[in-house]
């Protein structure tokens, strides 16, 4: 029974790296993406641009555009002169902030307290819009602070301590890096397997396979085990960059993440196998991977949340596989989650690629006759 | 006359194999419904796990406030430990604690401290959260001044403006990014896969051995994925309009000239990654690697590419989704900004030329 499953799984593994330029695919791009994503895909806001329209020349509104301009997040690009100078620099986007101080802000914070300020924000991109006003809110907070402290008044009678868990600095790369384990074990293997089967059919070696003495149990476990092994090990050597390169730390427990990685992919290599086995050529199944991947990584909660989608399209996502198993990795590399917890998502997990790999037999046995 | 025959043969490839009609319409479609609902930064009705020690009068009105805010939904936890196991698996988002001597504290000088945690794992929903937080608790301020009539009001309070998108809707943001996104899936893998198996296939080579020149062979295969591409932009930007309601603040004019040029660059891509390739497999795997995932990361579409360390801002400088993502989100939210379009359709104009000529050059060197 084994002997002939190994045989076909080394053919499978020699087809993939014998040929240079698919070598090249497998090794290439999802390193230099690696890099590339863990850099970019951020949320977390640096440099930004920042122009200050002050009409008042008092003490107290030169300390508060030294806040904005001291503050590591801001670059200051331009100091305007007149009103109508904010819509060119917001719509041509040269600042994406502006802070403007009006004629009677000092007068104001004297007299008729509270004066007031206003941000005028770039909307095109309405995530950067509300950190923007998030930080401008906590750079006037301690402006108050302490000039309450220096006119003797009263604090507010209670004051906010956040303290964030998992993530003490709100790095963005560490949600997003342990993403991308999710993210690049499912292209790679989801594509090696759609066109395993395609491939064949298209050059005829399928027919050859069928004759051999093997049965179609035995070619479903080999075109299996190959995709498995190229996953795995592509899933292995992300997470080891992820930790030794990008410094994220992984608390959780290495076991469980394999659990979860094998039973991911064995739902991938499932899907695979279903349109390998339902398209005739490379192309179609190449698009039936890409219909299959593309939904999968917007519905998954990797770059957006899945509380925050809407509520009819909410349910579908319990049929992702990638949403489970990014909770497993996230969880595993930044909160060390426990081994119940990760049976929470194990469970609904093996389901799915129990479903995808007998629908998978199923189709191909079907298909076969 | 070569050129008619050429695209008639295009043309009814693409009438008897289904799958690229499918590209160019079903996509688009299924595509911008999908991302459309599905991908949205909105934080609403954050699961919240509220912990009060000591309930008092003040934590009532503390209390009352969040749960006025459509930001929350908070859940009174008995104990801090309950509420920090909650925050573990994921059962909320965030806990607020009022200690004990939280009343006590409130009448001192220096006020009483509000614990709150945050799961820190999504950075930038964390920070959204928190400052949610933020604001339901200076509301509650402005609230606990007025009852009881004490001078507490903040000395300068922030008058945020969001221009082009008051309503910070993300919705508005997304869905004109997302149309670049599904134009350059659609552009790179239409003619990435078809060029390629033609090349498989050996079809090519006939082809290049007719007298058909290099340009009237590109030609007939461009036009008509151009003109399906186009179909397809219309298709979205009807969707975009009519369904998920983004205003639509510049001209059609401009908006269908620069798509007709990153159409053509995205085009030139997918026939040069064959060209190179020559091979579906790996065309295919090269269009979802260089096409639509820089798109989808690397563009602007959802991560600000300002705040992107330097080498990487260079790097997006080779993504022609970038350049169009940033037409689409200030045509669609801003209006006509010259000074946004222009610079942006000039880089398209480059690329699009680049990518073509670079296709022409190595198709011809085939021949040698």
């Amino acid at each position: 029974m084994w002997h002939p499953i190994q045989a076909l799984v080394m053919k499978e593994l020699l087809a993939v790296w014998s040929d240079p330029r698919s070598r090249v695919v497998l090794i290439g791009p999802p390193i230099i993406q690696l890099l590339v994503f863990g850099y970019a895909a951020t949320y977390d806001l640096a440099d930004v641009a920042i122009a200050f329209y002050v009409e008042d020349a008092g003490g107290d509104a030169r300390e508060l555009e030294a806040r904005f301009a001291g503050s590591p997040v801001f670059r200051t690009v331009e100091q305007l002169q007149r009103e109508s100078d904010i819509a060119r620099v917001i719509d041509s986007r040269e600042a994406a902030l502006v802070v403007h101080v009006g004629q009677t802000f000092s007068r104001d914070l004297r007299v008729a307290p509270p004066a007031s300020v206003q941000v005028v924000v770039d909307g095109r991109n309405s995530n950067t819009a509300m950190i923007l006003i998030g930080y401008a809110g906590s750079i006037v907070r301690d402006f108050n602070r302490d000039w309450l402290r220096r006119h003797g008044a009263r604090q507010p009678p209670a004051s906010l301590v956040v303290r964030s868990w998992f993530n003490p600095n709100l790095q963005s790369r560490w949600f997003i890096v342990p993403g991308i384990v999710a993210l690049l074990t499912l292209v790679v293997t989801l594509v090696v397997t759609a066109l395993s089967v395609a491939r064949e059919r298209e050059l005829g070696t399928f027919d050859q396979l069928l004759v051999t003495p093997l049965r179609p149990i035995q070619i479903l476990i080999g075109k299996s085990l190959a995709p498995l092994l190229i996953g795995v090990v592509e899933g292995t050597v992300i997470v080891v960059v992820a930790v030794l390169w990008f410094r994220v730390p992984f608390l959780g427990n290495l076991a469980l993440l394999y659990v979860g990685m094998i039973l991911y992919l064995l739902a991938v290599i499932g899907v695979g196998l279903m349109i390998s086995s339902v398209v005739r050529t490379q192309q179609q199944a190449i698009l039936g991977a890409f219909l299959f991947l593309v939904p999968s990584i917007i519905l998954s909660g990797f770059a957006t949340p899945i509380a925050n989608m809407s509520f009819a399209v909410q349910p579908i996502t319990y049929l992702n596989p990638m949403r489970y198993f990014l909770v497993i990795v996230r969880g595993l590399f930044l909160q060390g989650l426990p081994a119940d917890l990760v049976a929470q998502q194990l469970w609904p997990l093996a389901l799915i690629s129990l479903a995808s790999l007998t629908a998978a037999g199923w189709l191909f046995r079907h298909r076969l006759t | 006359m070569r050129l008619r025959g050429l695209l008639r043969k295009e043309v009814l490839q693409i009438l008897r194999d289904p799958s690229s009609i499918a590209i160019a319409f079903v996509l688009p479609l299924v595509l911008l419904l999908l991302f459309g609902y599905g991908i949205s930064l909105d934080a609403r009705k954050v699961p919240l796990a509220l912990v009060i020690e000591n309930p008092t009068a003040e934590t009532a009105s503390f209390e009352a406030s969040f749960g006025q805010s459509l930001y929350f939904q908070p859940r009174r936890m008995p104990d801090r430990r309950a509420a920090e196991e909650a925050l573990l698996s994921g059962e909320v988002s965030a806990v607020v604690v009022l200690r004990n001597d939280f009343s006590r504290r409130f009448y001192e000088p220096r006020g009483a401290p509000v614990q709150v945690l945050v799961n820190g794992t999504d950075a930038n929903t964390a920070r959204l959260i928190a400052g949610y937080i933020e604001g339901a608790w200076q509301a509650w301020l402005g609230q606990v001044a007025r009852d009881e009539g004490l001078a507490l009001a903040a000395p300068v309070i922030l008058e945020p403006r969001v221009w082009f998108n008051a309503a910070v809707r993300s919705r508005n943001f997304l869905v004109p990014g997302l149309v670049a996104i599904i134009m350059t899936l659609i552009g790179a893998l239409l003619t990435a896969l078809v060029v390629a198996r033609e090349w498989e296939r050996g079809t090519m080579e006939a082809l290049l051995v007719t007298p058909v020149s290099t340009s009237e062979l590109l030609l007939g295969k461009l036009l008509p994925y151009f003109v399906l591409g186009m179909g397809g932009m219309a298709l979205s930007v009807v969707m975009a309009i009519g369904l998920f309601d983004v205003p639509f603040r510049g001209s059609f004019l401009v908006l269908t000239g620069t798509s007709a040029l990153f159409l053509l660059a995205a085009l030139g891509m997918g026939l040069l990654i064959s060209t190179v390739s020559k091979n579906q497999f790996v065309a295919g795997e090269i269009a979802i690697i260089v096409a639509f995932l820089p798109a989808f990361i690397l563009s602007g579409f959802i991560f600000d590419i300002e705040s992107m360390p330097r080498v990487v801002q260079w790097i997006t400088h080779v993504i022609a989704a970038r350049y169009f993502v940033a037409i689409l989100q200030t045509s669609f939210l801003a209006g006509n900004v010259t000074s946004v379009i222009l610079p942006n359709a000039i880089a398209l104009l480059l690329m699009a030329i680049f990518f073509l000529g670079m296709t022409r050059r190595n198709t011809r060197k085939r021949l040698e």
